[in-house]
């Protein structure tokens, strides 16, 4: 009992293979803008590479790949497609189809992992922000360092851009010594002080980065003694919510890649419903085409189905053919031997058979 | 004496038909190009309309949009009236129409040309427009509070930020206005009674800067206050020190990426122009052997194309004179009327 089976006349085998040949053609597209979120996708994580502290390239990649073979899988397709609207030409295909078909199956499941990976990226990049984003607060002061000297300008340029400040938060910028020796006066009593007042011997301060004010503050920044009420006229840090970015920008960055995730993952997941539809297609198509050369008769009607027998019994002939590649040789139903009774048979299979 | 005349046999005829069809398409489609870039200069112009004392230069996106969209009708006509010249019979129902379509078309292709000249010419104006804009934005910067000029500060601030520039000439323009507002000053501080006294008008002046000006390309944290101050600030020297804020004033580098932009645009608009005038210069030889060929019974005799019937002064005087005529009938009713 067949799965699915719908029956094709002349014309409307015809008309099949030539919207699948359409339909193929635009797959390729679909690969293509795959191929190009993929590459996108890099591209952002990239810009960004310094304040990451491993590289997140598995789903880019992936994504990347399976653009080019769905390029190359679709335009194979058309041309498959394209011949079978005339069965002389299909004798080709015929032996190919089966094994095209089993490997876009699986290639459109490679679609659907692609797609969810997209979806579970989020973990890994928010340890790998969170380490990396604490390196470049550390190494923020490092401006003579080579291989450490564009950091600031990239720490600076990230919190005016995404406005925000620090990993979690503002205070963040209270533990790091943020401000090179180089700068310190260290003749001045303020500034041994601060560097003896703890174990390491930093200059800590309760002070932030020009690139931490906030732009929509009604006042002009209060970016050093930020905790310190009466350092300032009017002022209350505790109440103040308008002078620095508020945010931490290991939230906003995570935020912002997740938003870019999930409309690509929205879009690969479309694109693998289309794929999906079109390998539907082609598989009708086949055993059309295939029920058609059996009959012999190019202008009779013929039936296409997804498969042949139940998927049960499908599946269990599948697993039989399996299971026989296993055996080294199998005895068959040549008359000229002598086939010993069914029993020993399975124990005697491997032995090589003695000359008679 | 006929201007530019030139012989057109038949195929002659029919391939300047087709090759002006092709130009008139290509011509509609560079129209709605330069539609597309007036549109395109005008949001840019507005996104930093407050800092422009003026709108006057919005008179070069203005006439680009009007030019790009004349064109489309100017060009439409054009391929019509080409895909009619090639049927001898249908060709004269035009007639009535091409003393008016080349008046506009004229006037319009100038029109073009004026909006490029317009582009590169308009720097002058742009550069004051700017001037008056930024004095009043840095003047106006400590006025949060005030309905109308509460976001003067972010403007400022963000426009700055984006353009890597600092005050109206150079970053000193900060240095001559009070831009803390009196609301953040404690007065019953000494520094700041002292100077508060210390200038005419009572304001608070010093010598720093806003955030925005900090250039994140400094290798040292950004020094915005007392500037001019050496032993303010260790191992700091005013003099020498390039990278700690933004050297280059704002109206300098608004000017420059305007005029940048202009002038690519002015650039574009020129070849939109040639193509353009191609076109009017193949319609007329078109017409004008379409127009020979009136009245014969064979269409497919050689004729002669040209610009104009009669030289350049005569044909300006035959358009002139009319109107000149009736200046004079004006004033003559007018001589009667008083005697």
């Amino acid at each position: 009992m067949a799965v699915l089976k719908v029956t094709f006349t002349k014309t409307t085998r015809g008309k099949l293979a030539l919207v699948l040949w359409v339909l193929n053609w635009i797959s390729v597209l679909t690969g293509i803008i795959l191929f190009s979120l993929g590459l996108f996708l890099k591209v952002e994580i990239q810009k960004r590479k310094e304040l990451m502290s491993a590289d997140v390239h598995s789903v880019p990649n992936m994504l990347i790949a399976t653009g080019l073979v769905a390029c190359v899988i679709n335009f194979l397709g058309g041309k498959i497609c394209y011949d079978c609207v005339d069965t002389t030409k299909f004798l080709r295909w015929k032996l190919l189809m089966l094994p095209y078909i089993v490997c876009t199956f699986l290639f459109t499941f490679c679609i659907l992992v692609g797609a969810l990976m997209c979806y579970s990226m989020r973990n890994e990049l928010e340890e790998s922000l969170f380490l990396g984003l604490r390196n470049a607060m550390l190494y923020y002061k490092d401006t003579g360092t080579p291989g450490r000297c564009y950091l600031k300008r990239t720490v600076d340029l990230l919190q005016i851009q995404f406005q925000c400040c620090g990993n979690a938060g503002f205070r963040d910028w209270f533990h790091v010594q943020w401000i090179n020796n180089r700068w310190l006066d260290m003749t001045n009593s303020e500034v041994t002080d601060r560097l003896r007042s703890n174990v390491e011997g930093k200059y800590l301060m309760d002070g932030v980065p020009f690139s931490c004010c906030n732009t929509f503050s009604p006042r002009p920044c209060i970016q050093t003694q930020v905790t310190n009420n009466s350092a300032h006229y009017n002022y209350d840090w505790k109440t103040e919510e308008r002078n620095l970015w508020t945010r931490g920008c290991r939230q906003v960055l995570l935020d912002h890649y997740t938003n870019i995730m999930q409309s690509i993952g929205f879009i690969v997941l479309i694109i693998w419903l289309f794929e999906l539809w079109v390998l539907t297609g082609v598989r009708y198509l086949q055993t059309a085409m295939e029920n058609l050369l059996r009959q012999g008769d190019p202008d009779l009607e013929s039936d296409g189905w997804l498969l042949e027998n139940s998927i049960a019994q499908t599946a269990r002939s599948n697993f039989k053919i399996i299971k026989n590649l296993g055996k080294c040789y199998q005895v068959d139903d040549d008359p000229n031997i002598d086939v010993p009774s069914t029993a020993q048979q399975e124990v005697s299979t491997c032995q090589i058979p003695v000359a008679r | 004496m006929v201007l530019m005349k030139m012989k057109f046999p038949f195929e002659k005829r029919v391939k300047l038909a087709q090759g002006l069809w092709l130009l008139s398409w290509m011509a509609t489609l560079a129209g709605a190009f330069t539609f597309t870039l007036g549109c395109f200069l005008k949001t840019e112009l507005r996104r930093r309309a407050e800092v422009m004392d003026n709108t006057e230069i919005h008179a070069v996106p203005n006439t680009l949009m009007i030019v790009g969209l004349a064109s489309l009708g100017i060009n439409y006509f054009a391929g019509r009236m080409c895909q009619d010249a090639l049927d001898a019979g249908r060709f004269p129902r035009w007639k009535t129409f091409m003393q008016p379509y080349w008046g506009v078309s004229l006037l319009f292709t100038l029109l073009m040309l004026m909006a490029v000249i317009m582009s590169y010419a308009m720097k002058g104006n742009l550069e004051s427009s700017l001037k008056i804009g930024l004095k009043n934005g840095i003047r106006f910067y400590k006025d949060t509070d005030t309905p109308g000029r509460c976001f003067q500060k972010q403007n400022i601030d963000r426009l700055q930020m984006e353009f890597r520039c600092c005050g109206n000439t150079d970053f000193k323009d900060w240095f001559e206005v009070q831009w803390i507002s009196n609301r953040y000053l404690d007065f019953s501080s000494k520094e700041v009674k002292d100077r508060v006294k210390s200038n005419v008008d009572g304001r608070y002046l010093f010598d720093g800067v806003p955030f925005s000006c900090c250039n994140p390309s400094s290798p040292r944290p950004c020094i915005q206050d007392r500037l001019t101050n050496n032993s303010a600030h260790y191992s700091y020297e005013h003099q020498t020190e390039e990278l700690n804020i933004y050297i280059r004033g704002c109206r300098e580098a608004l000017v420059n990426y305007y005029m940048g932009l202009m002038n690519t645009i002015g650039a574009g608009v020129l070849s939109v122009f040639l193509l353009q005038s191609s076109v009017l210069v193949s319609l007329r030889y078109l017409q004008t052997t379409m127009e020979a060929l009136a009245g014969q019974e064979n269409t497919e005799i050689e004729t002669e194309g040209y610009l104009l019937e009669k030289g350049v002064k005569e044909t300006i005087m035959e358009y002139v004179t009319p109107v000149l005529v009736f200046l004079q009938l004006n004033q003559v009713g007018s001589e009667d009327t008083e005697a």
